[in-house]
């Protein structure tokens, strides 16, 4: 048993999962309010990784100058596509809904590989130390930003649907649509709304992820990762996605120490949630906050 | 009558049910068909090689995607690992053929009732959870599968990939164009007609009522376990038979060539096709198969002038695959097999279509 070891991936697997949580939060939103599954959640951490890069690397800007334009470019990107590609598929069964997102992904996956080329490409140094030392553990100063940018975007969340308007007004669609309409609320712009926050979040992370491991199209698969913390947690809960981040994001980690110590398989880190997400659905289809759902003739 | 018959109809005429079953609506129809066989069956002696090549792709490619539809389009459940299926085909194919040394003839039916077997098992979720659910489970099905695939070295040979012996009967080899052409189209007739048979039984007509409404389904006695894994092992029977089909004409099955990619692709074929037809199935993939070669030749017809274009053309025919896939969903969501039939509505009362 090598002890230190098992601490390291414990701490990588609790920072890997709040950014997990962080995603799946992003995932959560757009289904609760929208009704749609998105298979381009990965894509928007790409594309916002890769845009900050341009901005730092291609144009020269400084740090805190070139996240803000990412940001707005992000938000403004998640109104556009929402208006452009999913409003049309509103109404539309399942199956289309998905294939749609899905060719959303593939479509901008290979842009930007077209864009930025296949290889990872590194951030420039955004921090004067690489690494800090926390009680006799080596964490690198990106993922101690990364945890203290999601706990903080966790309890924006949550402030943003307990006590804003729009919150409110986001919960009300995501209870009943018709309900919501006949009171007010503006169910295009609470769409609109949704996935602008979740682009420009998952952008967030995708910066974080990008300053630890680089960029490149590996990145997207921060948005397949996501399926088993949200079936985890329960594809309408947001709490859910957080703690099924940790729970994924720890369980990956232990399933690689217990494979570089005991079992010699190889590729356990990748293949682990996919194990866990079909044992979830055959035990509680419904992950552990998602609501059942009742049907009616 | 008879000679009114023998065109297309200007309306509904059917007055039996079996009129309602047939294959074929129309005597015109019917010879379409038989004309269309027969001139696959020369095809090989005036096409060129190229043009083969693809043939062969597409009727591979068909064949697992007619297997998609019958579980999306048909039963209405989503499956996202197809392509993983199809590649179970392949390596069964050429697992059976090496180690026990059956002949590549029976080999492929063989690997599709594997391929069946496997899909039997995956489907078992099936019979629990729907719709998103089952999306995401079937996606978990083709990471597994994958990392199966690369892990199992046994079954298929691992990094190294497995070799597939070509197809032969009584010591005649099919081992070019030409002739795995017959084989290809043998098993596309075959395989169609029992699509088309398969949906018109009992079995057929509950997939679609499960797909309809499975409550309803429910409670006018249609088992909906057993439909809906069974719809599974059907499609994996298809992908099976296609996989194997792919295998002994490449000759070589490498575990790179089935990741989800392929996958996206075997939705995007039924979609562009149409989910929930046939006929639409061969359609979309012929699109599929066609779309990367078109942007191929637009690609070096515009490169000479635009440098870096050329080096580009894998991502371009990869976002050409995305963007179809978006711009039929938004404006032809029916599919081509929907598009067919609104040409021939078009023409059936010709000058008076009011």
């Amino acid at each position: 048993m090598n002890f230190e070891l098992l601490t390291q991936l414990l701490v990588n697997g609790i920072i890997v999962g709040t950014l997990y949580g962080v995603v799946a939060m992003c995932f959560v939103l757009i289904y609760k309010s929208t009704q749609i599954v998105n298979f381009a959640q990965g894509e928007f951490l790409l594309i916002g990784a890769w845009t900050c890069w341009a901005l730092l690397v291609k144009f020269e800007l400084p740090f805190y100058i070139g996240f803000p334009i990412t940001l707005v470019f992000m938000l403004i990107f998640g109104i556009l596509l929402q208006m452009v590609v999913l409003r049309p598929m509103i109404g539309e069964p399942i199956i289309s809904v998905i294939m749609v997102t899905i060719g959303l992904s593939m479509f901008f996956q290979s842009l930007m590989s077209w864009m930025f080329g296949g290889y990872a490409k590194s951030y420039p140094q955004v921090f004067e130390t690489q690494s800090i030392n926390i009680l006799g553990l080596q964490i690198q100063t990106a993922y101690v930003m990364s945890l203290v940018i999601s706990v903080v975007i966790m309890i924006g969340f949550y402030y943003f649907f307990k006590h804003s308007k729009m919150g409110l007004a986001m919960r009300a669609t995501a209870f009943n649509q018709q309900v919501a309409q006949s009171l007010g609320i503006s169910v295009k712009k609470v769409f609109a709304a949704s996935w602008a926050i979740s682009a420009l979040v998952s952008a967030m992370a995708g910066v974080v992820v990008g300053m630890v491991n680089g960029v490149s199209s590996a990145l997207s698969f921060f948005g397949i990762k996501v399926f088993p913390v949200v079936i985890l947690g329960g594809l309408d809960s947001i709490v859910g996605a957080i703690v099924g981040g940790l729970i994924i994001g720890v369980l990956e980690n232990l399933a690689e120490f217990f494979d570089s110590q005991w079992l010699h398989l190889g590729n356990m880190y990748t293949i682990a949630p996919f194990y866990a997400l079909v044992i979830i659905l055959m035990i509680k289809p419904y992950g552990l906050f998602g609501t059942k759902d009742i049907e009616r003739i | 009558m008879a000679s009114a018959h023998s065109r297309m109809r200007c309306g509904e005429f059917r007055t039996t049910y079996q009129q309602d079953m047939t294959i074929f609506p129309t005597p015109l129809s019917r010879r379409t068909a038989v004309g269309a066989i027969i001139f696959l069956l020369l095809a090989p002696s005036f096409l060129s090689p190229y043009l083969l090549n693809l043939g062969i792709q597409i009727g591979y490619y068909g064949i697992a995607a007619l297997g998609l539809n019958i579980v999306v389009g048909f039963t209405g459940q989503i499956s996202l690992g197809h392509a993983a299926f199809f590649g179970f085909g392949a390596f069964a194919s050429a697992w059976i053929n090496n180690t026990t040394g059956i002949p590549v003839f029976f080999c492929i039916p063989l690997a599709g009732a594997m391929t069946m077997a496997v899909g039997l098992i995956v489907g078992i979720p099936a019979g629990r959870i729907k719709g998103l659910y089952l999306a995401i489970a079937t996606l978990a099905s083709q990471f597994i599968l994958e990392d199966f695939f690369s892990r199992a070295d046994w079954f298929t040979g691992g990094a190294y990939g497995a070799m597939a012996n070509p197809f032969s009967v009584f010591g005649f080899e099919f081992n070019n164009d030409q002739r795995y052409w017959y084989v290809v189209l043998f098993y596309v007739v075959a395989m169609f007609l029992l699509g088309t048979n398969l949906l018109r039984t009992r079995d057929g007509r509950a997939f679609v009522a499960v797909r309809d409404h499975y409550l309803s389904a429910e409670i006018m006695g249609i088992n909906l376990n057993k439909y809906r894994i069974l719809s599974f092992g059907i499609s994996s029977f298809y992908a099976g038979v296609g996989g194997a089909l792919f295998a002994h004409y490449l000759g070589f099955v490498s575990a790179e060539g089935f990741t989800i990619l392929l996958s996206i692709q075997f939705l995007g074929m039924i979609i562009i096709g149409g989910m929930g037809s046939v006929m639409g199935s061969l359609m979309g993939t012929a699109f599929m198969v066609l779309l990367p070669e078109v942007m191929e030749a637009g690609v070096h017809l515009v490169g000479s002038n635009t440098p870096g274009l050329t080096q580009a053309l894998a991502y371009i025919k990869e976002m050409s695959i995305g963007l179809a896939i978006i711009l039929f969903l938004i404006f032809e969501p029916d599919g081509l097999a929907h598009r067919w039939k609104m040409i021939k509505a078009y023409w059936k009362l010709y000058p008076f279509s009011y």
